[in-house]
């Protein structure tokens, strides 16, 4: 009897609590019995999980054909990469995942983590690129899919963050000169669309750089990334610093520390925790904008399932299914950042 | 202070002199390479005729016009696609913001839900997932779906009744062939509306939610004890105070949607970033094609921020009062 009452008062709290709130409850569950049979009949009960195209076209659309990523998932993961050499961009994939995650959940200690990501990142190029150690040369131009997408999120993330501190110091520097630039910089970077920034990378660099001094398209695009993120950061960064109040510095130069010193041990390390979750998002905003890079003709995720699945007849008319695949591959890494951000702003 | 006042001096001094020799170095090089390759500079192209076509143009446009006409034309289907955008994500950011807050589990459940999904995937898949569904999964023209009375939707986009002048309306209705009739939404424009709606509304949902969650819980409970009621309570109290922190991330969201409708070049939906990217590869001018691009999207952030600084002194006028 008691947890009776017990359920009787959760429902009249989370479900009845006035008119408004249950007419609401009534209408969305009469929507869930609308909606959701028919969902998950074209979801799972008429879809088509073989790779099978015939099966998939006679079932018409009724269900969905999750056959086209159970045929493609290697293209769409890994993009024009040589196919018997795959096994490359897989381990470097698992490795770069495995020292991003540890780094998230803080499985080690500073100085191995360092060393790990000083490991994991020559390894990573290594793998894909080839060329030493008894692996044949992939040229950047193969590669493609989610190794990709990964190496421009995770390289744009770690070296806009320097710049973008280095940015933020020197708008608050006692040179106007100084300031003024770097104000320049961050507003009309801010000011305009990624989509130009990556235009100016891929068209532009190759004209305002020496001649024979041609660098690849990745590290142009990558370089428009870092310098589009740097922007975003820097401004985060400069509110962090602001937060800090101005007892910190009187206390540093009461100890006798100058004023670098009291920005590199006092300062910095306080501004730059205060604004941590700013820091994710904004990774979660690089790692979502490198989908557009697509648009300057490489082939990361979004890139590699348009390649994977526009030459071919059998298959183009699934889209769909691939679309909601690699958005399910893009959630899972927004979703474990913004968790991630969320834990430390419990505090936990 | 003297010593300080001039090394300062002396700093930016060199600073300003390895800015112009990077500058001229640059230059130079540039200069170079364009000699090198043939191209030319100037933005003397934007008088001359364009030489192509744009799929659809709210200003009148052949492809005789100047090309510097077809960039307008962009920046015109730039801002036709953005403003209702605008409009619709602020209006459904509001709704969904608000029902993150109600008392109602299943309300606040799908409210959450659609924020974190539509947040967590890239504008981009999204719209290229919205235009595959409007241009391959809609029926065709012949057997277009009836939304409402004269509102049909196919293959071909959406054709809905639009003012012909004094109280008459252009009616679509079914042809021989499909459609004809009315004001048709083209399945390009159709798809960068509702992903770029979709998407920011997420975005307004959540600026809504954290600006009357920062409204000190005693301003509520002080609005109950005076016996006002719930829609009294919002109106008078907590939507006031909330609006002074939710106009300036609204505003930077909104300005955000404008920028993001560049992605209109990956569904060919001719946005100014599409026109430029067509002029660019036709006439070679990138360095002049990126600078207007920029330009013009400047203009609009300066525009905008003018914008948020008014608005922000209204409401915050607006508050006063209430």
């Amino acid at each position: 009897m008691n947890h009776v009452t017990a359920t009787h008062a959760w429902l009249r709290r989370n479900l009845f609590s006035d008119a408004f709130s249950g007419l609401t409850t009534l209408l969305l569950l009469a929507g869930a019995f609308c909606w959701l049979p028919g969902l998950i009949d074209w979801m799972l009960l008429q879809a088509v999980f073989e790779p099978d195209a015939a099966a998939c076209h006679a079932v018409n659309h009724a269900g969905a054909c999750w056959g086209v990523v159970a045929d493609k998932y290697r293209f769409i993961l890994f993009g024009r990469y040589p196919y018997a050499e795959q096994w490359r961009p897989l381990l470097a994939t698992a490795m770069l995942l495995l020292v991003i995650a540890t780094s998230g959940l803080r499985l080690m200690s500073r100085a191995p983590l360092l060393a790990a990501w000083a490991l994991a990142l020559p390894a990573f190029l290594i793998l894909m690129g080839g060329g030493i150690v008894g692996l044949s040369p992939v040229g950047s131009d193969q590669w493609g899919g989610l190794p990709l997408t990964l190496l421009l999120a995770t390289m744009g993330m770690l070296l806009a963050l320097p710049l973008a501190i280095l940015v933020a110091l020197g708008r608050q520097s006692g040179l106007p000169l100084l300031r003024g630039l770097c104000m320049l910089y961050v507003e009309l970077v801010r000011g305009v669309p990624l989509i130009s920034v990556l235009f100016l990378a891929s068209f532009l660099f190759p004209i305002i750089l020496p001649q024979g001094f041609s660098i690849d398209v990745l590290l142009r695009v990558q370089a428009g990334i870092v310098l589009f993120a740097a922007a975003y950061l820097s401004e985060t960064i400069r509110g962090g610093l602001q937060a800090v109040s101005g007892g910190q510095h009187d206390a540093a130069a009461a100890l006798g520390l100058d004023r670098w010193q009291a920005m590199r041990w006092i300062i910095l390390p306080q501004a730059l925790r205060a604004v941590i979750p700013s820091i994710m998002n904004s990774a979660v905003s690089v790692f979502k904008d490198t989908s557009l890079v697509t648009v300057v003709s490489l082939y990361e995720l979004t890139g590699s399932l348009a390649l994977a699945l526009a030459g071919d007849a059998e298959w183009r008319s699934f889209y769909l299914e691939g679309y909601l695949f690699i958005g399910l591959i893009y959630w899972i890494g927004c979703y474990a950042m913004s968790c991630f951000s969320r834990t430390l702003e419990s505090g936990k | 202070m003297q010593g300080r006042r001039g090394r300062d001096l002396a700093l930016q001094a060199l600073l300003a002199a390895a800015l112009l020799a990077a500058l001229w170095w640059l230059l130079d090089v540039t200069a170079a390479n364009m000699a090198e390759r043939g191209i030319r500079s100037g933005f003397d192209f934007l008088k001359e005729p364009a030489g192509f076509a744009i799929g659809e143009s709210l200003l009148p446009f052949d492809a005789a016009d100047s090309t510097l006409w077809a960039l307008a034309a962009g920046l015109a289907n730039t801002l036709r696609v953005a403003l209702p955008a605008i409009i619709i994500s602020t209006l459904l950011g509001t709704l969904i913001g608000l029902g993150r807050l109600s008392p109602n589990l299943l309300l606040r459940g799908l409210c959450t839900a659609y924020v974190e999904t539509l947040r967590n995937v890239p504008l981009l898949l999204q719209l290229l997932a919205w235009y595959f569904v409007v241009t391959d999964l809609l029926p065709l023209a012949s057997e277009a779906l009836q939304l409402a009375p004269h509102v049909f939707l196919s293959k071909s986009g959406l054709s809905v009744p639009w003012p012909a002048g004094g109280a008459l309306f252009d009616l679509p209705l079914r042809g021989e062939m499909g459609i004809a009739g009315g004001a048709a939404l083209t399945p390009e424009f159709l798809a960068l509306l509702l992903g770029l709606s979709l998407y920011t509304a997420a975005y307004v949902a959540e600026t809504v939610r954290a600006g009357i969650q920062s409204v000190p819980r005693g301003q509520s409970d002080a609005g109950r004890a005076l016996g006002l009621t719930r829609v009294q309570l919002f109106r008078l109290v907590l939507l006031p105070q909330a609006l002074r922190s939710i106009i300036p991330p609204l505003t930077n969201q909104q300005l955000s949607l404008t920028k993001n409708a560049s992605l209109a070049v990956a569904i060919g939906y001719p946005d100014l970033v599409s026109v430029a990217n067509t002029t660019l590869n036709q006439t070679g001018r990138a360095a002049e094609c990126i600078a207007l691009i920029m330009a013009v999207y400047l203009i609009l952030s300066l525009l905008t921020a003018w914008l948020s600084a008014w608005l922000e002194r209204r409401t915050g006028r607006w508050a006063q009062r209430s």
